[in-house]
């Protein structure tokens, strides 16, 4: 237990090894602790802005979802409207063909009339005319009272 | 082995010589055979044995590091980096807590002191005999295993941060600097200068004193008590070898903890300006 060169020996050696580490053992490792500290900040602030972004991603979802349902109710409204035009449209032409169709026949009804008229009409001065002929035999002349007779009926 | 039925005194004193090679005054540069040729030999002798072994448990610790900072990924740790960059994160946050400042050397120097240390230390939990009786099967006389029972060891490496506190002194307060602090604390009078230089001077010296000695005094105290248990019948020596093992194994931690600690605070107040 002397006190001799061993302590300068050790002195060198505890230099020696310092030196080493600190030129050869501490930057790797305080490099890799420090890349990995930096590595694990980034992947935890990924992670939030993931989140994030999932959050955002489901407000448009829901957003296009409200919207899209909208859209459809208005669309559904619309073509039920539009269904009612139609058909209301249809009833309006039927009625309105209906209306023409009796009009039609209502006007030829009444020219089926006048011409059973206009032939009545002929058919009275004939027979008038021949009863009268009958009537007075050969006596009248029959030029003469045509014309008074048409205008007869005429009159009729 | 000294004899071949050592008294206990023998064999303590046997136990706690260290293998010595130095220039005898009678058989010239030689191993020393016992105690006094040890004595003898003076000043220019070197212990073969603690500087084998401390330079071994540094080198273990460089290539330990070493592997595991080559290694080191920024992914998943195995276990080995695992454990090395525990240590590393424990010496960075005592460090930054300690020393206010900026020097990028005391981090380093802090995990070799702290690693070195505690390697060194706990080569004491193998029991006693093993290396002493294994060297002397191989011829060797004497194998003091733990370096830091060495005073010259604990002293080597205290003496060795004390020239860094004093570089560090005369680097950031310059020469006057520092004498000024020597002078004027802690009493800033002209009146009280050579009161003030002895009372620093000494607090100055006593640091690496108070460094290498805590550490030698807990270790060799330890030994001690460890080569007395080795003296007691077979059945007690495992009844108090044990307890007193996994205690030493908190003092070993401890101290190696205190050194270190202890030489970042003093090149942290190398550093301050008063």
């Amino acid at each position: 237990m002397n006190i001799n060169m061993t302590l300068i020996g050790q002195s060198i050696a505890f230099a020696i090894f310092v030196w080493f580490c600190i030129k050869y053992v501490w930057p790797p490792i305080s490099q890799a602790l420090h890349e990995r500290q930096k590595k694990i900040a980034e992947g935890l602030d990924a992670a939030s802005r993931a989140t994030r972004d999932l959050e955002l991603a489901q407000e448009r979802a829901d957003q296009t979802l409200r919207e899209s349902k909208e859209q459809a109710s208005e669309i559904l409204e619309q073509a039920n409207k539009r269904a009612n035009q139609m058909i209301e449209e249809a009833r309006e032409q039927a009625r309105a063909e209906s209306d023409r169709i009796v009009a039609g026949a209502r006007a030829e009804v009444e020219q089926e009339v006048n011409r059973a008229k206009e032939e009545l009409r002929t058919q009275v001065a004939t027979l008038a005319v021949t009863g009268a002929e009958r009537i007075l035999e050969s006596s009248i002349d029959e030029q003469a009272h045509r014309k008074m007779l048409d205008k007869l009926a005429a009159e009729l | 082995m000294a004899a071949d039925n050592p008294t206990p005194t023998e064999y303590i004193q046997h136990h706690l010589q260290n293998l010595t090679l130095g220039h005898h005054p009678e058989n010239g540069w030689s191993l020393a055979h016992s105690a006094e040729e040890a004595r003898e030999m003076g000043f220019w002798a070197i212990h073969l044995d603690t500087m084998g072994w401390s330079i071994a448990m540094g080198t273990i610790f460089i290539w330990l590091f070493r592997k595991a900072g080559k290694a080191a990924t920024t992914g998943v740790p195995g276990t080995l980096q695992n454990m090395v960059e525990m240590v590393f994160e424990f010496i960075e946050n005592l460090t930054r807590s300690t020393f206010h400042g900026k020097n990028p050397i005391i981090p380093p120097l802090a995990l070799t002191l702290f690693v070195w240390i505690l390697l060194m230390n706990s080569l004491k939990v193998i029991p006693v005999d093993y290396f002493p009786e294994l060297f002397a099967r191989l011829g060797v006389e004497y194998m003091k295993i733990v370096p830091t029972t060495d005073p010259n060891a604990t002293m080597g490496m205290a003496i060795g941060v004390f020239c860094l506190i004093i570089y560090y002194n005369l680097k950031v307060k310059g020469i006057g600097g520092f004498a000024k602090e020597l002078s004027f604390t802690p009493f800033n009078t002209w009146l009280l200068v050579p009161f003030n230089l002895i009372l620093e001077l000494i607090s100055l010296l006593v640091k690496p004193l108070s460094l290498g000695l805590r550490l030698f005094g807990n270790m060799f105290a330890g030994e001690v008590i460890f080569i007395l248990i080795a003296l007691l019948p077979v059945w007690a020596i495992w009844l108090l070898d044990v307890p007193w093992a996994i205690f030493h194994i908190l003092v070993v931690t401890l101290q190696a903890f205190i050194f270190t600690v202890l030489s970042v605070v003093y090149l942290s107040a190398a550093h301050e300006h008063h």
